[in-house]
């Protein structure tokens, strides 16, 4: 392992070091955030000073404290998303390709259907009749996002199901179960690994999203999105701080995706 | 029957039958709503009267599958209802405003797919050179921000620092052409940034696997240009998967607009929704829901059709 | 040919020197071929041979100042008509590829381009070189086509390359090569991928041809018996070195070097069939099975066949016989339509499903491809013990000293037990296959042509060993294969399919006997012998009936 992320090239080291920062940002924002998370500290879009590293927000919030606060709260959700997310999708995409059948056809078709809509309309309308709250939230983009990792993860199994050794499992008489944990997935893992990269990007540009129109996260909750909403008519005034926010967003999807590009490449060459 | 013809009627039927079950869908989570729907959207302290237009509105009166019915056939002859915030028939506040969606969608996709598609061809021809890197970091620099961050910086850029392009883009009907196309440049130049990310992406991508192709390196051994290889061999058997995303960027143009209207204030369609759910508008959102899911699956259904259409078996059966 | 004396059919029209070509393994650049010389003279045929790893290939694509990608060559010159390739610029050489040094590829439906006619691809090389105009092009295809015996040669160019047949394809291939009039083509295995029948028409078709037209060619295969029937000259390769060069009749007739000498023995088993006649019993009976895999649609009809104990049966015929339908329906991954398969005495279930542990467990299968017959993410020990354990329910130590026994009795070190499937040889992965089907004390192994990917002395090893172990064993194997060869060394009885259909079966000395039945009699003289003349003689027999 060690040796592996020593030959990796530069990029995939900045991302893997990105990433490492956020996930530490994550466990430790409180210990390091110099105020509270809601705490009025200051005047309305303070400029950066060593007292506010990054300025203060709309209503005199420290912004660095907030975009720690951010970190913890936006990827912590997202996180959780995307494992719940992976575990029906998964579960189901690997089902469908070793059972085949008829229950392929029924979840292949009810996919089929729910990925006719667009996402971020599906989301939108079921959470205006739902009502916005945080679990609601990880629910519906978890099932929603569910439906693209059924996809790709049966997409996969497929490809690993025709392979003969899954027959002389099949022919010694093995059971369901150990064709798809010993047969099938253990060969599946270095792509799925690569897709789950993709879909934490894609769920946190999403909340990110969703927060930025209003309808994800909730104030005074500091999250990345809604933060950049908030502070958006700054901009007209030549205010830079709702881009420190937007800027933490971009830094963690380059990161991710650098490792992700790296991941995919090595296992399409390990399979060449 | 010819199995293309085959194939393509078949797929009609599914984004037809899709179609139906997502109306279903959206009818049904509506009926979901916990409690009375009345009480529920307009709250504990609406007046009694309120309530008894919204029900006659949304015909809650009737049973469900008649309902259901009544609203796809109104639904199927132009007549979407009406808004519960301000009354006004929806046809008439929806039509203009998708016509202005669609607007911003086709203005972008117009100059952004040619371009895109050059841009991943240049990429697969001068594969790993420093031309090849510098576009591959760029695009995904772009596909990896948020388009609102994307939105802000153009408007940092282009209208606070130099003040050439509104930032909020307001369009009418009285506007000429080009005061339009001025008014628009910055939301288009948004979306354009993060479609073209993706398409130039595949485009290379799909290129670059036909590449290994052992046709190719029979080419290569028939004394065939690298440029001819890429254009005349790779290309013509990339043309599904490349098919396959500008469509979908397409439908991601008519679609995921939503941030950016909002951004740039534009009286779209998805600005509509948005300010639609953050009032529990129901009768609009299901309006405006139905209409986006339609293009969707539309955009979806041709980018299979076409695909199908590009693959030489399949036209040129046995 | 050589009615007029020209000097230059004296001098080498290629001559490679001191040519060195490395790989790269995704890790480090390894030597693929190691100073070799090679030399061509005009309207000669050089034979390369080799097994796979050989370096035969690559040094063929040599000749054209090519390297694959992942490949680059280091050093050495390759002179072609008194330029020196390794000096031009790129330009010059596209300029040389596809109009003086032409190439023909294994597999001709991988190699045309899906997207486009016969005729345009034809076309392509001639017209980018600015030798024809396209009109002019077509008129020469049509001319090639009818050469090459090619069926509507005024129509056939304008199908697209899934249209058109595999033999077909490959001919159409020749063609495109010829289209330049080329002082050199190269050809890489170009049979390989055919059925023996299919396989005589190309080359009759390529000996015809080249001959015609008096071009030099370089045909690089690893059948022996194939190069035998076209070669001038033949140089033997092994790890990228040259074994031994020389004149084809020579070297056919009095190999030097021993390697060439086991290239050129005719398949044999050093196991003796143990016969022990006592063994009447008979482990598995198919009475008048049809099966398809759609409804009412059978691909395979009216099969009886019977195998008995300690005996092998072969099940012989070409791509589209239905003999692999065969393997499948008596494993139950395609259940039978009609009919009724008994296995020890007791009627088979059509289906997997409805089957009992103990009858899957006596009924083993062995694949064609080692590679994808293992899971790659399972150890060796896992891969044999994994029978053990499910059928005998062995654990730990029993298990590792079960495990240890079948590795030695597939002839493997020990130590091997805690290794990779990919860190073993093609040959040692099909060994582990062995190895796993025995864990299970089968009564039958069906074998879906095991010996087709390998190369000759590894697969005789590997029929050596299947033989030894029925032997001892006295294990029945129901064999599949396309191959004559293996089916002479290993079988007692010979079952021949043709579209479906048993068309013929018996004991092996009644089936390779005349007289034949037709099919039969077309699928034995068409595999081809290692003496020069065999094609020349095949064709006037043939003509004469």
């Amino acid at each position: 392992m060690l040796t592996l992320i020593k030959q990796s090239p530069l990029s995939a080291k900045i991302g893997m070091l990105i990433i490492l920062i956020n996930l530490g940002t994550v466990l430790l924002a409180p210990q390091i955030a110099p105020y509270g998370e809601t705490e009025l500290i200051g005047d309305v879009w303070a400029p950066m000073s060593a007292e506010h590293l990054l300025g203060t927000d709309q209503l005199g919030r420290d912004m660095f404290t907030r975009v720690l606060y951010g970190a913890r709260n936006t990827i912590s959700i997202a996180l959780a998303i995307v494992f719940l997310s992976f575990g029906f999708g998964c579960s189901c995409g690997l089902l469908a390709a070793t059972l085949g059948g008829w229950v392929d056809q029924l979840l292949g078709r009810v996919v089929d259907v729910v990925m006719a809509f667009p996402t971020l309309i599906f989301a939108l309308m079921v959470l205006s009749v739902l009502g916005t709250s945080i679990p609601t939230l990880i629910f519906v983009i978890a099932i929603l996002d569910s439906t693209r990792v059924f996809r790709v993860s049966r997409a996969v199994a497929m490809d690993i199901e025709v392979m003969d050794f899954v027959e002389v499992a099949r022919l010694r008489g093995e059971g369901l179960w150990w064709i798809m944990c010993n047969e099938i997935l253990p060969n599946a893992l270095p792509p799925l690994i690569a897709e789950f990269g993709l879909r934490f990007c894609f769920v946190f540009l999403f909340i990110s999203s969703l927060s930025f129109l209003g309808l994800g996260i909730q104030p005074p909750t500091a999250d990345w999105g809604s933060m950049v909403r908030e502070n958006a008519g700054a901009i007209s005034f030549g205010i830079f701080s709702p881009m420190f926010p937007a800027l933490a967003i971009a830094v963690l999807t380059i990161g991710v995706n650098l490792v992700v590009d790296w991941m995919l490449k090595r296992s399409s060459m390990l399979r060449a | 029957m010819n199995p293309l013809a085959s194939m393509i009627s078949k797929r009609i039927m599914f984004g037809v039958l899709t179609l139906m079950a997502i109306s279903l869908l959206i009818f049904v989570g509506v009926e979901a709503l916990p409690g009375d729907l009345a009480e529920a959207i307009l709250g504990q302290n609406a007046t009694p009267e309120t309530i008894q237009a919204f029900r006659t509105e949304l015909k809650l009166d009737l049973p469900a599958s008649e309902r259901y019915f009544s609203w796809i056939n109104d639904f199927v002859h132009g007549d979407l209802g009406h808004s519960l915030a301000n009354g006004r028939p929806i046809a008439e506040v929806i039509g203009w405003r998708f016509a202005n969606s669609l607007f911003l969608a086709v203005t972008t996709a117009v100059f952004a797919i040619p371009f895109a598609i050059m841009l991943g061809l240049l990429a697969a021809i001068y594969r790993d050179s420093w031309f090849d890197r510098l576009i591959s970091i760029t695009t995904l620099s772009a596909i990896s921000l948020p388009e609102f961050f994307v939105a802000y910086i153009l408007i940092a850029l282009f209208s606070v620092q130099i003040p050439l392009f509104p930032c909020i883009s307001t369009i009418n009907d009285d506007m000429s052409f080009l005061t339009k196309l001025h008014a628009i440049f910055l939301p288009c130049l948004t979306l354009a940034l993060v479609v073209i990310g993706h398409m130039m992406r595949m485009t290379r991508a799909a290129i670059i696997n036909v590449l290994s192709s052992p046709f190719i390196e029979m080419a290569r051994l028939k004394g065939i240009s690298n440029r001819r290889i890429i254009i005349k061999h790779a290309l013509p058997n990339a043309l599904s998967p490349i098919i396959n995303v500008v469509v979908l960027n397409l439908a991601y143009l008519v679609v995921g607009v939503v941030v950016v209207e909002v951004v740039f204030v534009y009286p779209g369609l998805g600005q509509l929704l948005v300010d639609a759910v953050s009032k529990r508008d129901l009768p609009v959102v299901q309006a405006s829901g139905l209409i986006f899911a339609g293009t969707y699956v539309f955009l979806n259904l041709m980018a299979d059709v076409l695909s199908m259409l590009s693959n030489p078996k399949l036209r040129n059966p046995r | 040919m050589g009615q007029v004396v020209d000097i230059q059919e004296h001098k080498h029209l290629l001559e490679i020197k001191q040519v060195n070509i490395e790989g790269y393994d995704g890790e480090r650049w390894k030597p693929i071929v190691h100073s070799m010389d090679l030399h061509l003279k005009r309207g000669e045929v050089l034979g390369l041979i080799g097994e796979s790893g050989a370096g035969k290939s690559t040094l063929g694509l040599a000749a054209m100042g090519y390297a694959q990608s992942g490949c680059r060559i280091v050093s050495g010159s390759i002179g072609f008509d008194g330029i020196d390739l390794m000096a031009l610029s790129e330009q010059a050489q596209i300029d040389l590829r596809g109009s003086r040094i032409a190439y023909v590829a294994q597999s001709a439906a991988a190699s045309f381009n899906p997207a486009h006619r016969l005729i345009d691809q034809f076309a392509e090389g001639p017209v980018q070189h600015g030798l024809m105009s396209y009109k002019d092009a077509v008129a020469k295809a049509i001319d090639l086509y009818r050469k090459l015996d090619l069926p509507h040669p005024e129509k056939i160019g304008y199908r697209y390359p899934h249209q058109v047949s595999g033999g077909q394809l490959q001919r159409a291939m020749v063609a495109m090569a010829m289209a330049t009039d080329p002082d050199i083509i190269i050809f890489d295995e170009p049979t390989t991928a055919l059925d023996v029948t299919t396989q005589i028409e190309v080359l009759v078709a390529i000996k015809d041809v080249i001959k015609e037209l008096n071009t030099g060619a370089i045909y690089i295969t690893h059948d022996l018996a194939v190069v035998a029937q076209l070669a001038d000259r033949i140089m033997v390769l092994r790890h990228g070195k040259l074994v031994e060069e020389g004149d084809a009749r020579r070297m056919l007739d009095n190999p030097r070097e021993d390697y060439t000498r086991r290239l050129l023995a005719v398949r044999s088993l050093g196991e003796k069939k143990l016969l022990l006649e006592r063994d009447p019993n008979v482990v598995l009976e198919i009475s008048g099975v049809s099966a398809g895999y759609q409804k009412d649609v059978n691909v395979v009809q009216d099969i009886n066949l019977k195998v008995r104990r300690r005996k092998t049966v072969a099940v012989v015929g070409e791509s589209g016989s239905g003999k692999t339908t065969v393997a499948r329906i008596v494993t139950g991954l395609l259940p039978a339509n009609r009919g009724q398969i008994t296995f020890n005495k007791k009627v088979l279930s059509p289906d997997l499903a409805s089957r009992d542990r103990e009858c899957l467990r006596r009924l083993q299968m062995i694949y064609q491809m080692p590679d994808v017959a293992l899971n790659p993410r399972q150890k060796i020990k896992t891969i044999i013990g994994r029978p053990l354990s499910f059928y005998f329910n062995m654990k730990g130590k029993e298990l590792t000293k079960r495990v240890e026994e079948l590795l030695k009795m597939v002839e493997l070190p020990l130590h091997y037990i805690n290794r990779f499937p990919a860190e073993l040889s093609g040959g040692e992965k099909q060994r582990i296959c062995i190895a796993r089907a025995l864990a299970a004390n089968p009564d039958l192994i069906i074998c879906d042509e095991v010996t087709s990917a390998l190369d000759q002395l590894v697969a005789e090893g590997i029929l050596n060993l299947l033989q030894r172990l029925q032997n001892e064993l006295g294990i029945s194997y129901l064999f599949i294969t396309h191959d004559l060869a293996t089916v002479k060394a290993i079988a007692d009885e010979i079952v021949v399919m043709y579209k479906g259909r048993i068309v013929e079966q018996g004991s092996k000395n009644e089936i390779l006997q005349p007289p034949h039945h037709d099919y039969t009699q077309l699928l034995l003289s068409s595999v081809p012998e290692m003496d020069p003349d065999w094609l020349d003689n095949l064709l006037e027999e043939r003509e004469a009936v």
